[in-house]
């Protein structure tokens, strides 16, 4: 049987505008913070997996090296849309696993602050001639004409379709979610947004695309985080703070979307969730019960909805009503987005599943300070990229 | 009358427009976009099948903020057209949230985009409500 896998330090940099740090500053800053976190150096380390995804051609795995240490280690960059976080620490993992490493580095990093809308691009002129291009013969761009593109809108009609199809959903509903992550990021002092916002604000804020206004939009900014991961043999041969402080990997798993009737229209981000959460419930021995706080993946208002339901978290179509309840509020039974989530903590795309990861160690640790869900054992991180692929891990405090 | 094109190459121009799609042989799969193999299966033997003309709405945005050259707002929408998805815009409606809603009942609509340099007329397509 394969060794566990442990998390053994991690951090995040403040999320934010960060204007005279570039990249490889952030990676750097985040990394030397997991290393001391754990109480190791760069000789420990066995691989790094790490991630850029604006700049994913350009192998910030080894810019990264430069600063931090050559030890000539395997270096795999990895690009997996807003799932390139939970990929890099999932990369570590599976090299542990397969015994190839006893130790490894997971890193992301994204320089993000001032971006506007990330997909669509702007329309090119209409050429001389209507000539068809591409895959669908299109004779002119089809962002605007056919659909829309951008990622405000995609969610929207993802949360949408779950209100026609299990009711419960109006405009209110969804930027009171937003309300709530707003709320938990003044907390958070690694919040890109600390200031809390009310509902009317929400709701009377630019609208980006009905029902998603501004602040139910996930945050561009800057920032980065990184994991050092160990076997839990190599664990065992470190000191007693090293293991009362290093929180357990009870599950690592990434999905891609299977084939759904609708998926070319729209995309599906939920049966890829639903299998994810299935497959690491089960591999770590918890239901969604057992879970004292929740990271999901709230890249706008909308999503946070349907991921309830995803991740099991409320009974199947029962989201709405769960959310009423003041479930997923810190003080709820089931926290949600503690951190702040997307909207308001902020997504550096290659950060944010390493950054999610975090929170919940923060927490199992017991060092999460002013916002810290006490007496927590077990916790959930999710991600999504679209293309699509969702990552899940589920953490455990140490019985150490 | 001065050539027409449409905008994509499964909208059927004529007298009767319609869409039409990629269907599986093999498992009933259907693709507007030329493919390979099939997603679902890994057959790769297809055939042209019509979409129905109406269909419901099974999700929508109305987009108030596009990269720069798209004209805002417009209500972007998931046409169910008889268990077929559809992308499409919902046009010819007030694109505001007291006119637009999901289960709402649409047909297939075509509009003229302009004609080119030498002369060709390019048409697009959307959905509009049912009266």
């Amino acid at each position: 049987m394969a060794d566990d896998v442990w998390i053994l330090g991690i951090t995040m940099t403040k999320f934010g505008k960060h204007p005279d740090l570039d990249k490889i500053d952030l990676a750097s800053e985040a990394t030397l913070g997991a290393l001391a976190d754990a109480g190791v150096t760069m000789a420990d380390m066995g691989i790094i997996a790490a991630g850029n995804l604006m700049g994913a051609a350009e192998g910030i795995g080894q810019q990264l090296q430069k600063q931090v240490g050559q030890t000539g280690i395997p270096v795999y960059n990895v690009a997996n849309a807003c799932a390139t976080g939970a990929t890099a620490v999932r990369t570590v993992i599976m090299a542990i696993k397969a015994g190839e490493a006893d130790m490894g580095l997971a890193v992301g990093v994204e320089k993000l602050a001032g971006a506007g809308l990330l997909a669509g691009g702007s329309r090119q002129d209409d050429s001389g001639t209507w000539q068809p291009h591409g895959r669908y013969g299109a004779v002119a761009p089809v962002d605007g004409r056919i659909g829309t593109e951008i990622m405000p809108g995609v969610f929207a009609q993802i949360g949408m379709e779950y209100g026609h199809r299990y009711g419960g959903t109006s405009f209110e509903l969804f930027a009171r979610i937003s309300e709530k992550n707003h709320a938990h990021s003044t907390l958070n002092p690694l919040a890109a947004y600390t200031k809390r916002m009310s509902l009317e604000q929400i709701m009377g804020d630019i609208m980006i695309a009905y029902p998603n206004t501004r602040p139910m939009c996930s945050a561009n900014c800057d920032g980065a985080a990184a994991a050092v991961l160990v076997s839990g043999t190599k664990l065992k041969t470190l000191s007693l703070e090293q293991q009362r402080r290093a929180v357990k990997v009870a599950a690592s798993v990434l999905t891609s979307d299977p084939w759904q009737e609708s998926c070319q229209i729209l995309p599906d981000v939920n049966t890829l969730t639903r299998n994810a959460a299935t497959q690491a419930y089960e591999q770590a021995g918890v239901g969604p019960d057992d879970l004292d706080l929740v990271e999901l993946h709230d890249c706008f208002a909308t999503a946070e909805l349907v991921h309830y339901d995803n991740l099991m978290l409320c009974e199947q179509g029962g989201a709405a009503d769960f959310f009423n309840s003041g479930a997923t509020w810190r003080d709820g039974s089931k926290p949600v987005n503690v951190s702040g989530g997307l909207e308001s903590k902020g997504h550096p795309i290659a950060a944010t599943g390493i950054a999610n990861v975090w929170e919940i160690c923060h927490h199992l640790r017991g060092e999460a300070g002013d916002r810290q869900i006490a007496d927590a054992k077990v916790g959930l991180a999710h991600v999504i990229g679209l293309g699509s692929a969702c990552g899940i891990h589920i953490l455990e405090r140490s019985a150490v | 009358m001065a050539d027409q094109i449409a905008l994509t190459d499964y909208l059927v121009l004529g007298d009767d427009p319609h869409l039409v799609a990629n269907e599986c042989t093999s498992c009933g799969a259907r693709f507007f976009d030329r493919r390979n193999a099939c997603a679902s299966c890994g057959a790769t033997a297809f055939t042209t099948v019509p979409i129905s003309t109406t269909g419901e709405v099974r999700a929508f945005t109305i987009v108030a903020f596009a990269a720069p050259g798209i004209p805002v707002p417009f209500v972007a929408a998931l046409v169910d057209c008889d268990g077929t998805s559809v992308r499409a815009n919902i046009i010819n409606v007030e694109p505001d949230p007291e006119h637009v809603h999901t289960g709402m009942k649409v047909k297939l609509a075509t509009y003229p985009m302009g004609p080119d340099s030498e002369g060709t007329e390019a048409i697009g397509f959307g959905f509009e409500p049912i009266n």
